[in-house]
């Protein structure tokens, strides 16, 4: 649990509203996928590829979780899963974000002659 | 609704109240404002890839809100050791950085697909080490809300692993890219999926401290695991488009469950695009094969089909045509469209045909690229590869652009494509693909296919264009050919 939500979840707790916190999370979720929807039906078909090769890139976000898994020690169990967590999730990321951009700089529209 | 605002006061005095091993407010600001940040640049993001001009530098501020994020995490409290996250950070980078400078462009789909594995087993491990910790080290009870998130995180994490390593194992050709079926398998898949929702349901309901709860914990990461590799085997590989897809779209939940587990926004937030992205993708790969998620997941098309289509072809005969014929009529035609599909990418053939394209321009010709959605084994796969080729993205026609323009087209060069050209989608009700929308090569004044050889397409399916009166057949490997065109075509 990190940070600020975890206080948010005490607080939430100690009221009367305990499912507060986790519909928080359901509203930044449906509201997160309909702002993908609108703007993901807005991507061309030229650019399908590149648009599933961010996506992926930007899935490897479990890097956020991974990296206390692997630097908060709570078990060597935990820090184990953690090294492996994190390097698979820095392949996605790295990998993704700069496979895209090598692509991104193919798309050429025609010289004017 | 409440604010943050509202629930301040309550927030501040349960802070005071309780005795968290440590308290660092102005450390969790900071890390608030950062994923905060991170969201908001990641869809800024991913709205430039709206635009094909302005995609490039939608992606660097997505990379930069990726960056941000990974910074604010590294100031949180609880981590206490810095080696095992820089170890990891470099060799992953190392490792992401060598897979995307020296991959080549044809081999993108499979990138692609042991990408989704490595994104899932992040999110597989990081929910594995949470219930290990809550259970295990803390000794507490994990509760039913996160219990079920941490269900969602490990199931789609599992079964995305194994079914995108599956996925690259057919794309790589290390598997068969046939569909592999089996007696009762529809059945089976099915049971163990059911099986895994059982014991998701118990793990939910029954309370974590006991030693049953952590065995069933583990075994539906197994079930998990099994289930990815069983849907995606009986998948052909022209089918892939929307598994890769579909795979896709459940990394993308997977991450957001994470986020749901971590308590992270920034998490659900990303891990939301993906999902939106990926069920979008999918969903139009499906429509542009006229077929249902169902259909594609446990259709497992093949043998049955075959030989309804080929009963309606026997007695016909093809047109081959020679080097000279062809070039001859591609050079002297005043409108060429040209069809790309999965064998100009297996070939490598992309660079000859933007050098045909050049040739036909320079006598005055004029080429368009007809690009069917699932065209290749990814979607957006060719444009891809032409736009490697260098050929300009203004040329490249999605498939309602240019359907209209094939009647008036001189020449439709075909180039190791075949279902999605294949006239049995749009006047067949008995064909398997029947309902497809189709490019509409037969309209085109003449059609020249280049093709390895007479066997039918992946799917089996006999393509009643190549015996067509108007269409000629030139075999050989597409590059080779290609090659050949180009000689001609430069001599004519």
């Amino acid at each position: 649990m990190t940070s600020l939500s975890s206080v948010f979840l005490l607080a939430a707790e100690g009221s009367s509203t305990s499912l507060t916190l986790p519909f928080l999370r359901f509203y930044v979720f449906v509201l997160a996928g309909f702002i993908g929807y609108q703007i993901i039906t807005k991507v061309p078909a030229l650019l399908h590829t590149p648009l599933m090769s961010a996506t992926n890139a930007i899935s490897g976000i479990s890097l956020v979780g991974s990296l206390v898994a692997a630097g908060a020690q709570f078990s060597k169990f935990s820090t184990f899963l953690g090294l492996v967590a994190v390097t698979a999730a820095t392949i996605n990321v790295v990998g993704g974000f700069m496979i895209t951009d090598r692509m991104l700089k193919m798309f050429k529209r025609q010289e004017p002659k | 609704m409440l604010t943050a605002f509202d629930l301040l006061p309550t927030i501040l005095a349960a802070a005071e109240a309780t005795a968290l091993p440590a308290q660092h407010p102005v450390r969790e600001v900071v890390i608030e404002v950062a994923y905060l940040a991170a969201s908001v640049l990641l869809m800024l993001g991913l709205r430039g890839l709206t635009r094909p001009d302005k995609a490039r530098r939608g992606m660097q501020l997505a990379a930069i809100g990726m960056l941000v994020a990974v910074l604010g995490t590294l100031i949180d409290f609880r981590i206490v050791d810095y080696t095992w996250i820089a170890l990891g950070l470099i060799v992953g980078a190392g490792v992401g950085a060598a897979m995307s400078i020296w991959m080549p462009m044809t081999a993108i789909p499979q990138r692609t697909a042991i990408s989704h594995a490595f994104g899932a087993l992040a999110a597989t491990l990081v929910g594995i080490s949470h219930y290990d910790y809550v259970t295990r080290v803390l000794g507490e009870q994990v509760s039913r809300f996160d219990m079920a998130a941490l269900g969602f995180e490990v199931i789609f994490g599992s079964l995305t692993i194994t079914g995108s390593l599956m996925a690259f194992g057919k794309l790589q050709e290390l598997l068969p890219s046939a569909p592999i079926t089996y007696k009762f398998q529809n059945a089976s898949n099915i049971g163990l999926f059911v099986l895994a929702v059982l014991m998701f349901l118990f793990l939910v309901f029954t309370s974590s401290d006991s030693a049953s709860h952590t065995v069933l914990f583990y075994l539906m990461v197994l079930v998990g695991l099994a289930v990815g590799v069983l849907i995606v085997i009986p998948i052909g590989g022209a089918d892939m488009p929307v598994v890769i897809s579909l795979l896709n779209s459940y990394a993308g939940l997977a991450s957001s469950a994470t986020g749901f587990v971590l308590g992270n926004n920034v998490l659900i937030i990303a891990g939301a695009l993906d999902g939106a992205s990926g069920f979008i993708l999918s969903i139009l790969m499906s429509k542009a094969m006229n077929r249902s998620f169902t259909n594609v997941l446990f259709g497992a098309f093949g043998a049955p089909t075959a030989a309804a289509g080929a009963a309606s072809t026997a007695g016909l005969s093809v047109r081959p045509i020679s080097v000279e014929d062809a070039a001859a009529q591609l050079a002297y035609a005043r409108e060429v469209i040209i069809v790309p599909g999965y064998g100009m990418a297996v070939a490598q053939a992309q660079h000859q045909v933007r050098e045909l394209a050049e040739l036909i321009e320079k006598r005055g010709g004029e080429v368009k690229f007809a690009i069917h959605p699932v065209a290749g084994r990814m979607p957006g796969h060719m444009n891809v590869l032409l736009a490697e080729a260098n050929v300009p993205y203004d040329k490249l026609l999605e498939m309602d652009e240019i359907n209209d323009q094939f009647s008036r087209a001189d020449v439709a060069l075909v180039i190791g494509a075949n279902d999605v050209v294949n006239p049995a989608a749009c006047n067949d009700p008995s064909s398997p693909i029947y309902g497809m929308p189709i490019l509409n090569a037969d309209q085109a004044q003449s059609v020249i296919v280049l093709k390895r050889s007479m066997n039918p397409g992946f799917a089996g399916i006999e393509n009643a264009l190549f015996y067509d009166p108007k269409c000629s057949l030139l075999f050989g490997d597409a590059k080779a050919s290609l090659s050949k065109l180009v000689a001609e075509v430069k001599t004519a």
